[in-house]
């Protein structure tokens, strides 16, 4: 935690001398004491347990979008301070972390959570405490309605939504028959229930499942339950044991493997150039946000890469060997400008507006590239509280994630489950 | 599903999985049987072993099988050494109690995670084999238009999984000498039959268990080294080698050799096997329910002379 | 006094403490409380069976889950009212706590450790193959108006303290009329000596089974009430590092003792609590801490006290 508060507190300074900038007059002065009490995002981490690699880009990510809010002149000319909690990844400390923001730290908001078990757990008090509680997970959590009018996801797409925008080009471009490899636990589930659904959809067969035990550490027995006919091989998992999973995937195909299919999640901080990873060259990954700079770059990711500390090749420049969990972590600095921009919109001046912060977000739709949205445009979806974007299909060549399909936002869209502005705050 | 591979593969992936187990449990196997504790950061030891060939080999470069070596050598020693550190610093001063050393073991499974987030980080990090060739058969099998040849659907590993299964045996029997053949092997078991006795025959107890603590970490570590350039160093990955080497140290038998063995091949073998039959999660619940149940009905454990 | 009334006052000063405790504290602390006393009741629970009977357990996480979805499983799918799902949770909790003992009570010591890990292992690999309906370790969040019973309204925070309250101390005095009772004579004896108390004509192994079932009925109650309050069920509760964490609050609070567990659980509490706001490398200093506990408090918090000073501490 003290590492964030050192950068926030130095945010926190520099917010204060652009401040001083007005204050010429005494009047002035006192104005902006009044207005530069800053707007305090408490920050629910994954500093420790299994999400540790992703809580610590989400920290990077969240810093740098602060640091260029702030250097803009904060929210309604006030600067933006984290505080950071970790949440172990758990969903009981979770909940906890929540509390500790609405009733310790008096933090205005909460944001920031990815792994879904912690949402599921932590919603619940956000919910009662009325805190509004941004989260950046890519769950289907908060579209399937299972929480609550205090929880959004307007900085990154589901999982249902990237799923089954793959199908049809998995069916068209790779083969009609395919066999899924997933975790069998709710994560994994999803991607079977979304896929299967859209495969069909798309005139293409699911033609074997299989579910792995998510305390497996080997994978290679279960290979020859693939069966035989399989076209396209489509793999998803999550956990320290997945360089495992690809590596043996190789070793037992070897060079006449089906065609593979795969969510980047399963090599998520992982450089592609990892020894035993020359087996995925020519396989194609889903990519929530391309982690190579593609020739057609924009000049937002450019931009982007450069205020994070990300290099090319989706790398730390300052470790080459440190890479980041590029596919998701835009998710945080995007999250940041939309609560910037409700805030701005509603006219937040503190806890008491926190009802009318929610109501602005769920009155947001489109939202143009630019460098609030690097990522691409996005559409707001305010009754399911979740946003919809562009999804991309990248393939592995010569050790790098070449763009080779992006969907457009209609791809993604998927009938509403709930309207979440019919219910109570 | 395809029976035959299926069944195939399993038994070899069950054997590596059971060689490291082994070498593991046998750490464990040592330090509860001789000291009578229950070192629950006996799996930090792993992971530290993991880590640090993931160090040692990153810092060395040149052919991976330089580092390999290398890290054979150090991890296990620095592993060891910590041990000994800690069995000085806290183990001994609470005389080897109980319920104290779970609690103090405890404590130093957070230090050891902790130091190796913020020194190591939260990612999972290959190391390279030393070597690596693909080994591939194809499956035969008569199908209605008589002999059919299936590949790759069938026998697929790697030279160095076979590695590993002989160097695990072949470390299992210097063990196994060490511990009949040498003096200090002999010392140990001493030890292990009556403390008190040792300690009137002049063994220096004190002594023996430090380096018993130690060899058992090494050990961990040894065989985390091994199964490195399978799986991955990852600053968690302890927990697993813990549950089991606990569950093969008891169901082998305290203090058995053997027992050990064979309750690492039992375990590594049994989920592999199920799997063949059963959906994978199913498998694990029905292999764990009957490795449980082995226990319920031998509670002395398969080689265990006396109930403990 | 007698020691017997001493021991009786002391404990309804505590219970009265934590009454009076409860309005003074700051909003977080007071969240906080409610949390710790739910998880005493899951700690109280472990002691029976280990600080009196002298069973190490390392599978309780599975009783404490049985609660949990045994609430909220029936409430989630079929509507059931709060009330009974409660009474139902505590119910699988002690059911399958009578099974396990059945066969683990075979075994004692080390092997009686391992059987009951593998059991809950095996019952936490069973949430997940149903993940249909549990939704695995993603669990499921309760609906806020399911969560009430007759007028309670278990999302406000007053409410939730209140019933915890009451439910802490209940199982306290619990404990202390059993520590006291005949039956928890025998266990301490079996504790002590098996062997002999066998000699004395006591049966002890259905001595033992009812340990493991008053102490699995216990977890299943307090992980009843944690969904119950806090509205989440998830697998993770299920997971083995929930059978460790009540063996080391009563570690760490005094096995054996009938304040420990409490005393232990608020300790471990705010140990990680206070750590993390020292500094990041939290675990770190929970780690140390936990090593000079050792060193320096063996019996536990309120087993040196005992020891040092309050000999008459039951």
């Amino acid at each position: 935690m003290t590492s964030h508060r050192l950068t926030s507190r130095r945010s926190l300074l520099k917010g204060a001398a652009a401040g001083g900038l007005l204050a010429a007059s005494p009047l002035a002065a006192r104005f902006a004491s009044a207005q530069s009490e800053p707007i305090r995002i408490g920050f629910q981490q994954h500093q420790t347990g299994i999400g540790a690699a992703y809580g610590r880009w989400y920290g990077r990510t969240t810093e740098a979008a602060v640091k260029a809010i702030n250097d803009a002149g904060g929210i309604n000319g006030r600067p933006v301070e984290i505080v950071a909690e970790d949440d172990g990844t758990d969903p009981k400390r979770g909940a906890e972390v929540i509390e500790k923001f609405a009733t310790q730290h008096n933090c205005d908001i909460a944001f920031g959570t990815l792994f879904s078990h912690v949402v599921m757990g932590s919603a619940p008090a956000a919910g009662e405490l009325k805190l509004p509680y941004f989260v950046v997970s890519e769950g289907h959590h908060v579209a399937s309605g299972a929480l609550n009018r205090w929880t959004l996801q307007p900085g990154i797409t589901d999982v249902k939504s990237q799923v089954s925008s793959m199908a049809p080009w998995v069916t068209d471009t790779l083969g009609k028959k395919v066999t899924m490899v997933f975790p069998d636990y709710a994560f994994g589930h999803d991607h079977r229930d979304f896929f299967s659904a859209a495969v069909k959809a798309a005139g293409g067969d699911v033609v074997g499942l299989i579910p792995i035990p998510p305390t497996e550490t080997t994978f290679t027995k279960y290979f020859p339950q693939i069966p035989r006919e399989t076209e396209v091989l489509y793999h998803v998992m999550v956990g320290p044991a997945v360089l495992t999973f690809v590596k043996e995937l190789g070793e037992f195909f070897g060079p006449s493997a089906p065609a593979i299919f795969g969510f980047i999640d399963s090599l998520e901080a992982v450089d592609l150039a990892s020894p035993g990873l020359e087996f995925l060259d020519g396989t194609y990954f889903w990519e929530g946000n391309p982690r190579y700079a593609q020739a057609d770059q924009s000049e937002y990711d450019k931009a982007f890469r450069a205020a994070v500390g990300v290099d090319d090749t989706g790398a730390s420049t300052s470790d080459a060997k440190d890479v980041s969990t590029y596919a998701h972590m835009w998710g945080c600095w995007e999250t940041l400008y939309i609560i910037k921009a409700a805030m701005e919109a509603s006219g937040y001046a503190g806890p008491d507006d926190r009802q009318a912060l929610v109501e602005a977000v769920e009155a947001m739709t489109d939202m143009p590239e630019g460098m609030e949205h690097p990522q691409g445009p996005k559409l707001f979806n305010g009754r399911t509280h979740q946003v919809f974007g562009r999804q991309y299909v990248s393939q592995a060549k010569e050790g790098r994630l070449v763009k080779v399909h992006a969907t457009s936002i209609e791809d993604t869209l998927y009938p509403d489950e709930v309207d979440y502005t019919t219910m109570s705050f | 599903m395809e029976f035959g591979p299926h069944l195939v593969l399993a038994i070899l992936e069950g054997a590596v999985g059971a060689a490291v187990l082994a070498l593991t449990a046998l750490g464990l196997s040592l330090v509860f049987g001789v000291m009578r504790v229950v070192n629950v950061a006996h799996g930090e030891f792993f992971m530290l072993g993991a880590v640090m060939a993931w160090f040692v080999a990153a810092a060395i470069g040149g052919h991976p099988a330089v580092g390999f070596i290398a890290a054979l050598v150090i991890a296990p020693l620095v592993a060891g050494v910590i041990a000994m550190a800690a069995d000085w610093l806290v183990l001994k001063r609470v005389n080897y109690d109980p319920e104290a050393t779970i609690v103090a073991t405890i404590g130093l499974l957070y230090i050891m995670q902790q130091s190796a987030l913020m020194l190591y980080g939260p990612e999972a990090r290959p190391v390279e084999a030393p070597f690596n060739s693909r080994i591939a058969l194809p499956w035969v099998e008569w199908g209605e238009a008589g002999l059919q040849l299936y590949y790759p659907w069938g026998f697929g590993t790697t030279s160095y999984k076979l590695f590993v299964i002989v160097a695990a045996v072949v470390l299992l029997l210097a063990f196994w000498a060490f511990l009949s053949r040498t003096r200090f092997g002999l010392v140990m078991r001493a030890t292990q039959l009556d403390r008190e006795t040792a300690l009137a025959f002049g063994i220096p107890v004190e002594t023996v268990y430090a380096l018993v603590f130690g060899l058992g970490a090494a050990l961990a570590a040894l065989a985390a080294v091994l199964i490195v350039p399978i799986q991955q160093a990852h600053y968690l990955m302890g927990g697993d080698p813990l549950l089991l080497s606990f569950i093969v140290v008891i169901i082998g038998g305290l203090g058995s050799i053997r027992g050990t063995i064979v309750a690492a091949l039992l375990i590594g073998m049994s989920d592999g096997v199920i799997s063949v039959f059963f959906s994978p999660t199913l498998a694990k619940i029905l292999a764990t329910l009957l490795v449980a149940l082995v226990l319920v009905f031998r509670p002395q454990g398969l080689y265990g002379k006396t109930a403990t | 006094m007698r020691p017997e009334t001493r021991a009786l006052v002391l404990h309804l000063g505590v219970i009265a403490g934590l009454a009076a405790l409860y309005p003074l504290l700051p909003t977080y602390h007071q969240g906080n409380l409610t949390r710790i006393l739910v998880l005493a009741i899951y700690a109280t629970g472990y002691n029976v069976l280990f600080g009196y009977t002298g069973l190490l357990s390392l599978g309780h996480a599975m009783f404490f889950g049985a609660g949990m979805y045994g609430l909220g499983l029936p409430m989630q799918h079929l509507g059931l009212p709060a009330l009974p799902a409660f009474v139902l949770g505590t119910a699988c909790a002690a059911t399958l706590a009578a099974a396990v003992a059945a066969l683990a009570l075979r075994t004692a010591g080390v092997a009686f450790m391992i059987v009951t890990l593998m059991f809950s292992q095996a019952a936490f690999l069973t949430i997940l193959y149903f993940t249909t309906w549990t939704r695995g370790e993603e669990g499921f969040v309760l609906a806020r108006g399911a969560r009430r019973i007759a007028g309670l309204d278990f999302s406000t925070p007053d409410v939730r303290f209140w019933t915890a309250f009451a439910l802490f101390a209940t199982a306290l005095l619990l404990t202390l009329w059993m520590a006291r009772s005949r039956f928890g004579h025998v266990l301490v004896a079996i504790r002590e000596n098996e062997e002999r108390t066998r000699m004395l004509g006591y049966d002890v192994q259905s001595h033992k089974f009812r340990a493991v079932v008053i102490s699995g009925a216990f977890a299943g109650a307090s992980g009843a009430a944690y969904g119950l309050f806090f509205g989440y069920v998830g697998a993770t509760f299920a997971s083995v590092q929930y059978s460790i964490f009540p063996l080391l609050w009563v570690l760490l609070g005094g096995a054996g003792t009938i304040l420990g567990p409490l005393v232990g659980t608020a300790f471990m509490f705010y140990l990680i609590n206070w750590a993390q706001d020292l500094t990041s490398a939290y675990m770190l200093v929970a780690g140390v801490v936990l090593v000079l506990l050792t060193l320096f408090a063996r019996a536990g918090i309120v087993g040196e006290i005992r020891k040092r000073w309050l000999g008459w501490l039951p």
